[in-house]
């Protein structure tokens, strides 16, 4: 069954843990075609966003609509709709590009998986590193094969977790312009990050998450460094 | 008012158990005495009662944490942990009391009897149980919901496989079978009394359990 | 049903690829395994004789230490990459997942295994040939009743804390049946005269144990695996 959606509903979300509350009360909108951004310090709740969103986690009270379905209603197919690329990758180091690749695709119930994944290979710069073992690349190769992996089953919304640590300057540039790319094909992006200077102009929206809640960032008003630095001044004034 | 009545209900209940064990020592004394191993016989007034609420506290503990799986109600946690502890501290009974029986009747503190045997593997796990939910981290609740399900069910398994492993080398069985008449009575008076400080035990700390979780959320609407 | 077994087929294929490039897992359980025979050896064998029914309970052992190795092993090497984070977001069917790894552990046991039994008889003049097919039927039920609790443990402690020590403090007193009917069935294979009722009793125990055991964790891998 092919489901799929437009809108992704954050409605009222919080997540505790004992007596630790990681969100609170956080609402968000994204539309297909937009790039969100989601910054905040280590601790502020990212994380748990994210995993929320993937499904592997759920929250407390609140729920999240992916376009008018829960993710409980709409169950496993919603996941064939779900990307996403963790801190750690998500990668075997004993396998080569391809047969990672191949795995990830026949687990994901891509139809036809070679294709899928030579085309994959070229997309991350990497055909003719293809039967490589993993554990011999570079972070940057990693990041480009991890991102091609979590986008083999062409996912409709797709959740990043600080994707540009360990990159280089030139790595980071082609991630922003896949990222730009998917975006233009009509796919919800939501990218949590530190790299300021590498997510300037990347964000059709920001968000920040403080302690748990969620707020807006105006997206005029000079660089994302000087909105966001601002924004923290505000809360602890 | 509701919460009142429940307490009173809970205080009877207490004083009720707490009358029927001051009478019970009377009542066991007052039986026969049993004609080849004598006064110590009268271990097992409180040692099969203990056995009986080591079982009837595995299932409990089980079956809460089976709805706790499945249906996702921290009510059948609560139920479970308390279950889970008190399952320990009827088996802690059970295994001090079979060994100084055992010691009298046979020369021997241990003899691998095949109910001994059973129980002593159920309190382990058990006693599993709780350190899965004390070292755990977060979230051990569900882990150790899994130990006492799979617990549980283990529990067949355990006594046919303990049962066959013993009969190979026979020995006399702990239990006399058939009860002497006079014997009846003090044995069923202990059961009750047992069961009623079972059920006592488990109301009183699944309530503490509930009481904590709310005091949790208070701390946490603090945050609002 | 079809698109099950294929997962649970794709999952072992990996974790055995996996294993044979590196063969980290297979060379260090087995080597484990034959240490752990030897220490028992030296702790139960006198003047150069076993005692009764030693054979059958160091195999045993050997396979249950070894097992709980192997199951930690495992799950730490998914763990570092969180790739048992991967295969939960995928669309499949989770219990599916569960039966891939379950059938991938329990080949590296079988392999283990094939070495342990020649070197248990060998070094206890056992005779394990005996009856070869019984033999194959209990250690295969034993494994997989071991295995089968094993595996759902070891995944569902991949999250917990002090999860190396707390895999053998939840999975040996589940096993224990398994041990004693593994070992009941092999001593009585081993006899002058092997005593088939009794082999058979044990095997069946066994079996039993196996359906149970692995119907209880396909119902439970879900739940336990998602916050």
């Amino acid at each position: 069954m092919r489901l799929d959606f437009e809108r992704l509903v954050v409605e009222d979300v919080s997540r505790q843990y004992g007596r630790r509350r990681a969100l609170n009360r956080v609402n968000l909108t994204c539309q297909a075609g937009e790039i969100v951004g989601l910054l905040g310090h280590n601790g502020a709740g990212k994380s748990t966003l994210l995993a929320i969103l993937s499904t592997l986690l759920a929250p407390s009270s609140g729920r999240v609509l992916y376009g008018d379905a829960s993710a409980y209603e709409a169950g496993a197919a919603l996941r064939s709709r779900l990307g996403m690329l963790g801190h750690d990758l998500f990668l075997y180091p004993e396998l080569t590009a391809r047969e990672n690749l191949t795995f990830f695709a026949k687990l994901y119930g891509c139809t036809d998986v070679p294709t899928a994944v030579g085309l994959a290979l070229e997309r991350a710069f990497l055909d003719d590193r293809g039967d490589d073992l993993v554990s011999g690349f570079s972070r940057g190769m990693r990041q480009r094969l991890a991102l091609e992996r979590a986008l083999l089953h062409e996912p409709r919304l797709l959740l990043l977790d600080e994707p540009f640590t360990g990159l280089d300057d030139a790595s980071g540039q082609a991630l922003v312009t896949r990222l730009r790319g998917l975006r233009d094909s009509g796919r919800i992006v939501l990218i949590a990050t530190h790299d300021l200077d590498l997510a300037e102009g990347l964000f059709d929206r920001t968000a920040i998450l403080r302690n748990g809640r969620l707020g807006v960032l105006d997206e005029t008003g000079g660089t994302l460094r000087d909105r966001y630095r601002d924004a923290m001044q505000q809360a602890s004034a | 008012m509701d919460q009142r009545l429940k307490d009173a209900r809970i205080f009877n209940l207490i004083v009720f158990a707490a009358v029927l064990f001051a009478i019970g020592p009377y009542f066991v004394m007052s039986a026969p005495v049993e004609q080849t191993m004598g006064l110590i016989q009268k271990i097992f007034y409180y040692h099969v009662p203990s056995a009986m609420m080591l079982f009837a506290a595995a299932f409990v503990c089980g079956i809460g944490s089976a709805v706790f799986l499945f249906k996702k109600h921290a009510a059948a946690d609560r139920l479970a942990l308390a279950a889970g502890e008190l399952a320990v501290v009827f088996g802690i009974i059970v295994l001090v009391t079979g060994p100084i029986w055992a010691r009298k009747a046979w020369g021997v503190w241990w003899q691998w009897d095949a109910r001994l045997t059973s129980s002593l593997l159920l309190w382990m796990m058990f006693v599993a149980y709780l350190l899965v939910r004390r070292f755990g981290g977060p979230g051990s609740e569900k882990l150790s919901a899994a130990m006492a399900l799979f617990g549980m069910a283990n529990v067949p398994f355990v006594y046919v496989s303990v049962n066959y492993w013993r009969t190979l080398h026979p020995k006399t069985s702990v239990i006399t079978e058939g009860l002497a008449p006079g014997m009846k009575a003090p044995f069923w008076f202990c059961v009750v009394a047992f069961a009623i400080l079972f059920t006592v035990l488990l109301t009183l700390r699944t309530k503490l359990e509930k009481d904590r979780a709310v005091v949790e959320e208070l701390y946490l609407a603090l945050d609002e | 049903m079809k698109q099950f077994l294929r997962v649970a087929w794709i999952v072992m294929r990996k974790d055995l690829t996996v294993e044979v490039r590196s063969r980290e897992i297979l060379y260090t359980t087995a080597f484990f395994a034959a240490s752990c025979v030897l220490v028992f050896a030296f702790a139960l064998v006198r003047e150069g004789r076993p005692m009764e029914d030693a054979a059958a309970g160091i195999l045993w052992i050997a396979i249950s230490f070894s097992g709980t190795l192997a199951l930690g092993r495992t799950f730490e090497r998914e763990r570092q990459t969180e790739t048992l984070k991967a295969l939960m977001l995928a669309p499949a069917d989770r219990p599916a997942i569960y039966v891939g790894k379950l059938l991938g552990i329990v080949a590296l046991l079988g392999v283990v295994e094939v070495l342990l039994v020649p070197m248990v008889g060998v070094l206890f003049d056992a005779t394990f040939w005996a009856r070869p097919v019984w033999l194959v039927i209990l250690l295969a039920a034993g494994t997989v009743g071991f295995t089968s609790v094993g595996t759902l443990f070891a995944a569902m402690l991949v999250r917990a804390r002090s999860r190396d020590v707390l895999l053998p403090v939840l999975l040996y007193p589940i096993t224990i049946p398994i041990i004693i009917g593994g070992v009941r069935g092999t001593a009585a294979l081993l006899q002058q005269t092997p005593d088939e009722p009794m082999i058979r009793f044990w095997a069946s125990l066994l079996v039993f144990f196996d359906v149970v055991f692995v119907t209880l964790a396909l119902w439970t891998f879900e739940p336990l695996m998602t916050e």
